[in-house]
């Protein structure tokens, strides 16, 4: 059975690819997820507010207060050198390499077309077989438009895209007007892949305190369906490769995935919640699915419920909502 | 090989020889040597080797005792050894010296000169400390400058190693000790070339070892003693030529040469100062100007070898012209014939006049005199007073030079404006805050110009008293030729001011030259500028036809992401102004002392600071003075016309920066000050203070208990009091049934002494429902609230105080009705000590004295000018003294000793008077229940009766009874300090005073890190931290101070945390006052030095309780009498991990940047350490003492 499938060029021995998150942060992790089967894992992110942040938080703290009184004009040592996040990241990135054999695919986190992009370069030179560029931005300031928040997107990932060459893929979040226009942007500007989608850890409030408050909620197996319907409506409409993540429990999900046109599914909160040794399962489900259902290759199923290729398009559009609606009052 | 040019201080000049010569230094931190023992620790920890090719082992000791005992141990084994102290500390090795100089033991101790705790503690230069070790056996070898320092400091460790003789090599503290200047590094190809093997062989084969054993240190009797002290004569005598050939060779290596006296000026000279240290300088200038401009035939002697004294070398030096000659000391002996120096130079010369041994035909006139203690300008005017003064038929002796003597007239005069000045030397003054970067700034631009031009270059920085908000003054001085200046510039010709406020605080033009710059970060527009200088600046503008420069640097600043930082901006602008180098060059040296200085700290830092740089240059301007000063804005009056003489003539002085004009007669004879003088030193540092909003107050009082600053005040009142308050006084009824019907409430902030820290507006509790992120107090501009809060704040100050013996003093709410008598001291904003110091005075502080330990509470609590232990209108308040760092528990336990015996003579004296006074009265005052306010209000009032029936009896019993009656009411005391005290210098007094049962109360204000001389570790620093002396992280847990206290069993231990309980810090306050016995306190102070934000202070101290890392807990032995387990645990088991508490903290989420894997390592020993340590509070918490009573009373 050939469960390989081809990821912005890199041919992966099976769909399943661990997303970005802490799993990734010690080597022997990575290693474990390797053994569990993993085609290749996505390294947890470096934040660009990491790399601008760090840097002056730094310097603030450890020269706050100095040169200001005789007896006390300085208040700690002063080392050498400093192993910064983004340095520990790219060690990071060069041990993963040496000790696992799957493709490790970089992250970084952000917005801005800044500085901070020049650590593209440097995840590519520390050995990343390609690199995940996760933007991420909500949309706060009345006075920036959409298209000028697009804009952004397609600036920053050309600005990457021209210092690396590496595969890159974008890892979007659905609040586009078009999404489909935004991808095809995207396409157009040279991404590999497009990453569907990124979930926003929504803050919460705390009565008590009256504080907004982080709240890490894992996915449910529900959310996989925007992704799963963009897949599928984008898979005609794009060049690039398609990773579906959000919502991927099981071996049924990757099917869906698969048969929506991703190249790729991702899971991250199943790993988090069940343990690494998911993956080994959910392969196994894949496979017995296939050899149940009689498909020898995930190509086979590639796209085969995208929307150009089910007979009811109008599922994926207005229509299908429609049809949830009336399903739900007849429930009713 | 070419040596390098480099721009460095004093410290480190001494510091790179002596790292290189050793192989182990033991050390203990004081100012000004810490730099010298911090620097070989970074050195050490980054692997850099000595001359042999290994890495010197760098040890911090408990105490300089400690340091001088390792040192001394050090040596005997066989290693080269040495260490860096200053002042008190070099007292403290006084007894090692006698024996490491006793044994022949080869060493040299780097001192920066200091003066000594006499009637005041000063950090600053003198030589009082090094002369009180002239009788050790020690050889003293003084440096002038820095690149003496760093050339003495290495024939000083090769005569040692030769001569057998151990060395004291000392240079002028701060003044040479911080002074940065351009001097040649010695490569270590010379310091190699400079160290004869074979003393080092020597010195090493008499080592103790078992493998050649030998015993040394015997114990000496009647018989042989004397033989034996006699026996190193010959050692002494041979030591001065050995000085000398070690000077001849160090010529022969650098070019430099030296004498052990070292002779300057006319060759035939009549008049000659003999001196030593910086001064030497100042009056090298002064010969050279008076020499060559007015054709006197004067000269100096620089005094290099002062133990062993040669008389031989010193006539050598001396012309045979010489008639008068005046010896300088910097130093005071008290009593004494004359200073030290002097008293050596007239032995050596009539010596050997009377033997016939000089030059001389007739006996030269020798007069002693006294300049420059505690870092007093030593200026060209002053030594040519001197100079002056001898040419007097009658000269004064034993005169002082640099003050104005009016009581017993020792002080010679000088002409302020004479100046050796020329203009071939650029001079630049810049004055800025501590915060604002100015100092850093300015070390950055010495450094390029010493190390990127031809120039010679000199920087000099002064900070005032306080830690927060303080003021700094740069002095920087360059030009082609060597610069002698040790003294402040006096006139410059560039002027900085980086904070515009400065200018009402101080005469900032005072000192500049007719046609300066002056350059001005402004907050406003160019064209604004002018208009809004005050009146007097302007005029000095125009007068001395000055070319005015202004920047926004704080707008500049803020949009390059530089924060409050305006020193790289300001920077920019020196270099684009002054043309020291051109333009273009000028940015590219600026860029690359950017990348050097913040490099390693990331990319992004960087960044800010290129961009700030450019951004500069498109923002200076050039302003356009105008022909007359048009400026109705007056510099108002420094302090209140309210405020008493002795603060408006003297104090205020102080403020001013002139304090070097108070004479003699205005100084308190014996270290003695009002108490309460902070009060009429509005600094107005605060950017913003908080406002009530008494809408949404709960009355809570959280806020006055946090505040560092006794800035923001309750008080509840009668409502009738209401009538003259000022239309935006802020008042609303008083919540509680403790109050008396009509009672109202007021939260009032004191503008001008609030630092803005945020403390208050983070601790408050109250929310806004309409909106959240408002609460009972929000932070708002202060200048537009100043003059209105300023009149409410008065209004508040002078109605009635809550009355004491109504306030519920257990609770937040009640204790913070009481007055705080610790009021807008000088600390840091936003310091997590001075809360805790402020409510001793609140709960206790009218019958309170206090043993303060050095450091940063005996500075915020005792620096000059004013001070914070205050009073209440009744004229009571806390009686507060410093002694040492060393000796705290111990002094106050005098306190307690001195005041039990007089309470006790007080009542054998009633009791001896009962006739007298009445059987009643003398039983109600023996009997007294003093365990609460009341109580002690009632004894007070027994006490007042008391005095009124023996205050007409003229016998003596009467008479002394009068003297002391008052100590019939109970008084509480003290024992404060840091943990550098507690759990290092002071520990051995502070167990004795804990086993001596007496009743103290010891509180401990913990920072785990030696604060006030800038983050060096302690024993109470804990795993995994970063301190200086701890760079890759402190591998060993924190000393349990309070487990080691609770052993004794007879101790009230308490360890709190204000902003993790504060109700607890209350209680645990109270029961340590009431306890009989000694009680201890050890409070989690969250400080500067652990790289926090200061205003999150109180959520750090949350943190670590809430991790396990800082246990509340209350050990009480009177709960034994009930049965009861004394231990009591006050916080609930670990519920974070540790590191979420930690890593929330630069100290040591730094370890995880600079040594990651240790980091990882300490992580895991720390969290099993706090675990472990919980599991046996809590075991011990948990022991049922029931039985034991019944064990006991059976």
């Amino acid at each position: 059975m050939d469960l390989t499938t081809k990821y912005m060029g890199l041919q992966l021995k099976n769909p399943i690819v661990p997303s970005a998150s802490p799993l990734s942060q010690s080597v022997d992790s990575v290693k474990a997820m390797e053994n569990a089967g993993a085609a290749a894992v996505v390294v947890y992110s470096l934040f660009e507010e990491q790399i601008t942040h760090e840097s002056g938080e730094l310097d603030h703290y450890l020269s706050y207060g100095s040169e200001s009184y005789a007896e006390a004009t300085s208040y700690f040592p002063e080392p050498e050198q400093f192993h910064l996040t983004p340095y520990q990241y790219l060690d990071h990135i060069a041990d993963l390499k040496k000790a696992v054999k799957i493709p490790i695919i970089g992250s970084i986190n952000g917005v801005s077309n800044g500085g901070w992009v020049k650590y593209a370069k440097s995840i590519e030179d520390a050995g990343a077989d390609a690199l995940e560029l996760n933007l991420y931005y909500i949309a706060t300031n009345p006075n920036i438009t959409g298209s000028e928040i697009e804009n952004m997107y397609v600036d920053t990932l050309q600005a990457v895209k021209s210092n690396v060459k590496i595969p890159v893929s974008v890892k979007l979040s659905p609040f586009f007007t078009s999404m489909s226009n935004i991808a095809r942007r995207l396409d157009n500007a040279g991404a590999d892949s497009l990453v569907l989608f990124n979930r926003f850890y929504q803050p919460d409030f705390d009565l008590e305190k009256l504080e907004v408050v982080p709240n890490l909620v894992l996915s449910s197996n529900w959310e996989m369906r925007l992704p799963l319907r963009w897949i599928s409506i984008l898979y005609s409409n794009v060049k690039c490769s398609l990773a579906a993540t959000s919502g991927i429990h099981n071996h049924e999900d990757i099917i869906k995935v698969m048969m929506a046109g991703g190249d790729i599914a991702m899971v991250c909160s199943e790993l988090l919640k069940n343990g690494i040794p998911r993956i080994t399962e959910m392969l196994k489900g894949l496979e017995d699915w296939m050899r149940e259902n009689e498909y020898n290759s995930i190509d086979l199923m590639k796209g085969s419920m995208s929307q150009k290729s089910v007979a009811e398009p109008a599922a994926f559009e207005r229509a299908n909502y429609m049809k949830t609606l009336q399903s739900y009052k007849i429930l009713a | 090989m070419e040596r390098r040019k480099i721009t460095i201080d004093g410290n480190e000049a001494a510091a790179h020889v002596a790292y290189r010569v050793s192989e182990v230094v033991a050390i203990y931190p004081i100012t000004p040597s810490s730099p010298m023992g911090e620097l070989s620790d970074a050195w050490s920890s980054q692997k850099t080797k000595n001359i042999w090719g290994t890495v010197p082992s760098v040890t911090e000791m408990q105490s300089e005792g400690g340091a001088a005992g390792a040192v001394h141990g050090s040596l005997q084994s066989g290693a080269l050894t040495t260490t860096f102290t200053a002042s008190q500390g070099l007292l403290l090795m006084i007894p090692n010296m006698y024996k490491i100089a006793g044994e022949l033991t080869p060493a040299v101790f780097h001192v920066t000169a200091r003066s000594l705790a006499a009637q005041g503690l000063s950090i600053f230069g003198d030589h009082s400390d090094v002369m009180a070790t002239r009788q050790t056996g020690f050889g003293l070898l003084c440096s002038n400058s820095v690149q003496e320092v760093m050339d003495t400091a290495m024939i000083s460790h090769k005569a040692s190693l030769e001569s057998r003789i151990p060395f004291v090599h000392f240079f002028d503290g701060f003044r040479t000790s911080h002074e940065v200047m351009k001097i040649e590094e010695l490569t270590d190809a010379d310091v190699r070339s400079m160290i004869d093997e074979e003393s080092v062989k020597n010195f090493r084969a008499r080592a103790l070892t078992p493998d050649r054993p030998f015993i040394r240190g015997t114990a000496q009797n009647p018989d042989v003693y004397f033989q034996g002290r006699e026996t190193v004569n010959k050692f002494y005598d041979a030591c001065p030529d050995i000085v000398q050939n070690a000077m001849d060779k160090f010529a022969e290596v650098t070019g430099r040469k030296y004498n052990l006296f070292d002779y300057y000026g006319a060759p035939d000279a009549t008049r000659v100062i003999v001196l030593m240290g910086s001064g030497a300088e100042a009056a090298e200038e002064a010969v050279d100007y008076l020499t060559e401009k007015l054709g006197e035939k004067v000269a100096i002697v620089k005094v290099r070898l002062f133990r062993p004294f040669s008389t031989k070398h010193l006539l050598k030096a001396l012309p045979k012209s010489v008639e008068k000659i005046a010896v300088l000391d910097r130093t005071k002996e008290p009593g004494s014939i004359g200073e030290p120096l002097y008293m050596d130079v007239v032995t050596s010369i009539s010596e050997a006049f009377a033997n016939g041994e000089t030059q001389f035909d007739k006996m030269p006139k020798i007069f002693g005199g006294r300049y420059g203690l505690s870092s007093k300008e030593f200026t060209p005017s002053m030594v040519k007073a001197v100079f002056d003064n001898l040419k007097q038929d009658k000269p004064k002796n034993h005169f002082t030079i640099g003050i104005y003597d009016d009581v017993t007239f020792t002080s010679l005069d000088f002409d302020l404006d004479f100046t050796t000045e020329t203009e071939d030397v650029k001079r630049c003054l810049f004055y800025g805050l501590g915060a604002d970067g100015t100092v850093g700034a300015n070390k950055n631009s010495i450094k390029i110009i010493g190390e990127e031009t031809e120039n010679f270059a000199q920087g000099y920085f002064v900070y005032d008293s306080k830690k927060s908000g303080s003021t700094t003054v740069s002095h920087l001085r360059f030009g082609k030729k060597p610069i002698r200046s040790t003294y402040l510039i006096q006139k410059a010709q560039f002027v900085g001011c980086h904070q515009f406020n400065l200018l009402e605080k101080f005469d900032v033009l005072e000192n500049i030259i007719n046609g300066g710059t002056f350059l001005l970060n402004s907050p406003y527009h160019q064209e604004e500028v002018w208009e809004k200088l005050p009146k007097k600046v302007q005029q000095q503008i125009i007068d001395k036809k000055l070319e005015f420069y202004a920047i926004d640097g704080n707008t500049v600043a803020l949009n390059t992401g530089m924060g409050a930082r305006v020193n790289t901006i300001m920077q920019t602008c020196f270099f684009a102004i002054s043309g020291v180098l051109p333009k273009d060059e000028a940015i590219e040296q600026i860029k690359k002392s950017i990348k050097k200085t913040y490099g390693a700290k990331g990319d992004e830092v960087v960044r800010k600071n290129f961009e700030a740089v450019d951004q500069t240059l498109v923002n200076l301007f050039k302003i356009n003075v105008p022909e007359t000063a048009t400026s109705s804005i007056e510099i108002p009056p420094l302090v209140s016309d309210k405020a008493p003489d002795y603060v408006k003539d003297v104090l205020a002085k102080m403020m001013e920066g002139k304090g070097d004009f108070v004479p003699v007669s205005q100084m308190p004879i014996d270290g003695t000050f009002p108490s309460g003088t902070t009060k009429w030193e509005k600094r107005n540092i605060a950017l913003e203070i908080p406002v009530w909003d008494s809408e949404i107050c709960i009355q809570c009082n959280k806020c006055t208990m946090v505040c560092p600053h006794a800035a923001i005040r309750v008080k509840v009142y009668g409502k009738s009091e209401l009538e003259n308050a000022p239309a935006t006084f802020k008042w609303m009824e008083a919540k509680g049934r403790e109050f008396p019907e009509n009672s109202v409430y007021t939260i009032q902030v004191a503008a001008e002494d609030c630092t803005g820290c945020e403390l208050c507006f983070e601790v408050c509790p109250a929310k806004n429902k309409k909106e959240v992120r408002l609460k009972a107090l929000n932070m708002a501009p202060q200048i537009p609230l100043r003059e209105q809060e300023k009149a409410n704040y008065d209004f508040f100050l002078n109605l009635p105080e809550f009355d004491r013996t109504k306030a519920n003093l257990t609770t937040v709410k009640g204790s913070q009705l009481l007055e705080p008598l610790f009021e807008y001291s000088g600390a840091c904003s936003g310091c997590g000590e001075t809360p805790y110091v402020k409510l001793v005075s609140q709960l206790f502080g009218d019958r309170t004295i206090v043993a303060n330990a050095t450091g940063c509470s005996s500075i915020y609590g005792g620096n000059l000018p004013t001070t914070p232990w205050s009073l209440n209108k009744e004229g009571r308040g806390p009686a507060w003294s410093n002694s040492l760092f060393e000796d705290n528990a111990e002094f106050g336990m005098g306190m307690r000793l001195s005041i039990d015996k007089q309470t006790e003579f007080a009542k054998e004296l009633i009791v001896t008077l009962k006739n007298e006074i009445g059987e009643a009265l003398v039983d109600s005052l023996l009997t007294a229940d003093q365990t609460t306010e009341v109580g002690i209000y009632e004894q007070r009032v027994r006490v007042a009766d008391l005095k009124k029936k023996i205050g007409s009896l003229k016998t003596p019993d009467a008479e002394k009874l009068m003297e002391l009656a008052d100590y019939l009411v109970k008084k509480s005391v003290w024992i404060m300090g840091g943990d550098g005290w507690a759990y290092d210098i002071g520990y051995g007094g502070l167990d004795h005073v804990m086993a001596s049962g007496k009743n103290v109360n010891i509180l401990v204000l913990d920072t785990e890190v030696y604060s006030n001389t800038g983050g060096q570790m302690s024993k109470s620093t804990a795993f995994g931290a970063v301190a200086k002396f701890a760079a890759a992280g402190k591998t060993t847990g924190k000393k349990d101070l309070g487990m080691m206290a609770m052993i004794y069993g007879n101790v009230y231990v308490a360890k709190v945390a204000m902003g993790a309980n504060d109700a607890h810090t209350i209680k645990a306050f109270l029961e340590a006052e009431a306890y009989d016995g000694p009680s201890l306190i050890i409070a989690y102070s969250h400080c500067i030095a652990h790289g926090i934000n200061m205003a999150k202070g109180l959520e750090h101290q949350k943190l670590a309780v809430e991790s396990g890392h800082w246990p509340l807990f209350r050990y009480n032995p009177d709960n034994l009498l009930e049965g009861k387990n004394p231990l009591k645990l006050d916080s609930k088991e670990p519920k974070i991990k540790l590191q979420d508490y930690i890593y929330s903290e630069t100290r040591y989420k730094m370890l995880t940047k600079s040594h990651p894997e240790a980091a990882k390592e300490l992580l895991k020993l720390a969290q099993e350490d706090v675990l472990k340590r919980w599991k046996m509070y809590e075991q011990m918490a948990s022991f049922d003492f029931s039985d034991k009573k019944e064990e006991t009373t059976n």
